[in-house]
């Protein structure tokens, strides 16, 4: 299949990326990874008249720790995290993450920016990021803004709150305390396919082990990315034990609004929900209290 | 729509022209380069049959513009064989008869290379999840696994040694 007609610029600096999409706006379709957006194109169901290929702006793809956070340049492939010692050793949750997403090959080209940025319901990022509470960071003619992720989703499908002429340049996420841990559960058909669901969990105890924070957001059961709320809630001030975590699972399955199609029907994905919400908080507070 | 001036270099030869934005890099290898070792499978980046390696990295090459791929280093199937002499994964595939139709083979082997050029003793579950991206359709992966195993001892005993490996020094 044969992508419609476009022009194309390869931008050499954030700057010129910005100042590109000052002028052609909503024409415009940043290319980072391209692993979603080429796709797209070759279907014709996306149709930008401009595409700017961000592949090489420098010092966009970097995972370091500062200030208290994990800083992820957007441009950072998901290969690096798959291999990423630092990821591996205190992000797991990252590790779980990128690992699951389509497949190796695609992995050495599909960014991190790429796949919060899209905000495809059913990639995987975008409940983890939920979980985590994280930020990110966008760049636009008048300068930088740090989003919540939470406000950084709307509640349309694959749209965000980045102006047109603003760009995903890092994603923050909170470094580990001594006692939390986070984990994300995907159930796929097979390697590269999407999820039937997806569950990212992030929790943090006190040093009596009850819940001073709880993240969980849902991959693919909805319109959006979900953070399940009532769940996060329900595990505030609570020990994490069978009682807890059932009744937050419950609750996460409650806040999930999957529909029935060729992964499995409505109430099958409701239920993986509350089966991968137990796994993940399970996982999580096993990482949080020194396990694996 | 706008044209660009595109220079790579492919298996050690330099190829350039004029390409439209839209070319895709396998159409740009397959029908403007006529190099048709590289097959087109699926189309929508799930099979890897179209799998090359751009600076080192295994690529999906229905996913990437013809375009982007201006200034880069690229191998395609075409550069295994040297002097008449078949590389270590081409000799593995043919001893452990790891294709049956043949059309998952050229994007497995590249991919495969990718990864032992990082890991030249890889386990199984390595080997099956490093090409868990190129779909076998005759559902080969027993032998294609044992394919990969033979040329990674081969690659080993021939000293291969990959620049990657950082195994650097005198």
């Amino acid at each position: 299949m044969i992508p419609d007609s476009f022009d194309y610029v390869s931008a050499r600096s954030v700057a010129e990326a910005v100042t590109l999409l000052n002028k052609h706006g909503d024409e415009a379709k940043i290319l980072a990874g391209g692993q979603s957006l080429i796709p797209l194109l070759r279907f014709r169901l996306a149709k930008p008249s401009v595409l700017i290929d961000i592949n090489r702006v420098p010092n966009l793809d970097y995972i370091q720790e500062a200030n208290g956070e994990l800083h992820i340049g957007a441009l950072t492939r998901e290969a690096e995290l798959d291999d990423s010692n630092l990821v591996r050793s205190r992000y797991p949750i990252l590790f779980d993450t990128s690992t699951g997403v389509a497949d190796p090959v695609v992995r050495n080209w599909a960014t991190v920016g790429g796949n919060i940025a899209h905000a495809d319901p059913a990639n995987d990022h975008p409940a983890t990021m939920i979980a985590l509470g994280a930020h990110v960071v966008a760049i636009g003619p008048t300068g930088e803004r740090v989003l919540d992720i939470n406000d950084f989703f709307t509640d349309v499908p694959f749209e965000t709150s980045l102006h047109s002429n603003e760009i995903l340049t890092e994603i923050r996420v909170p470094a580990p305390t001594e006692h939390s841990g986070g984990a994300y559960f995907k159930l796929e058909r097979k390697v590269g396919d999407y999820a039937i669901a997806g569950v990212a969990a992030y929790i943090t105890l006190d040093s009596s082990g009850q819940v001073t924070f709880a993240g969980i957001g849902l991959t693919n059961v909805g319109p959006i990315p979900i953070k399940a709320r009532n769940a996060e809630q329900s595990l505030l001030g609570k020990a994490l034990d069978d009682a807890s975590i059932h009744h937050a699972a419950d609750l996460a399955a409650a806040a999930s609004q999957p529909v029935s199609d060729t992964r499995g029907p409505a109430e099958y994905k409701r239920a993986m929900v509350r089966t991968l919400t137990v796994r993940a908080l399970r996982k999580a507070s096993a990482r949080a209290t020194g396990g694996k | 729509m706008s044209t660009h001036h595109l220079r790579a270099t492919i298996n050690g030869t330099v190829y350039e022209g004029d390409v439209e934005a839209r070319l895709l890099l396998v159409h740009w290898i397959r029908d403007v380069l006529r190099l048709t070792g590289t097959h087109i499978g699926c189309d929508t980046t799930s099979c890897g049959a179209c799998t090359i390696i751009v600076d080192g990295k295994a690529t999906k090459s229905c996913t990437m513009f013809a375009v982007q791929a201006d200034g880069r280093e690229i191998m395609t199937v075409e550069g295994l064989e040297q002097d008449g002499k078949l590389h270590p994964l081409q000799e593995g595939f043919h001893e452990e008869h790891a294709l049956q139709c043949g059309y998952c083979t050229p994007g497995m082997m590249m991919t495969s290379l990718a990864f032992l050029q990082h890991n030249l003793n890889p386990s199984e579950q390595e080997i099956r999840v490093a090409i868990s991206g190129n779909l076998c359709r005759c559902t080969g992966y027993v032998n294609i696994v044992k394919a990969v195993r033979y040329a990674a001892q081969k690659m080993q005993a021939t000293e291969q040694v990959p620049v990657s490996a950082g195994q650097g020094g005198e």
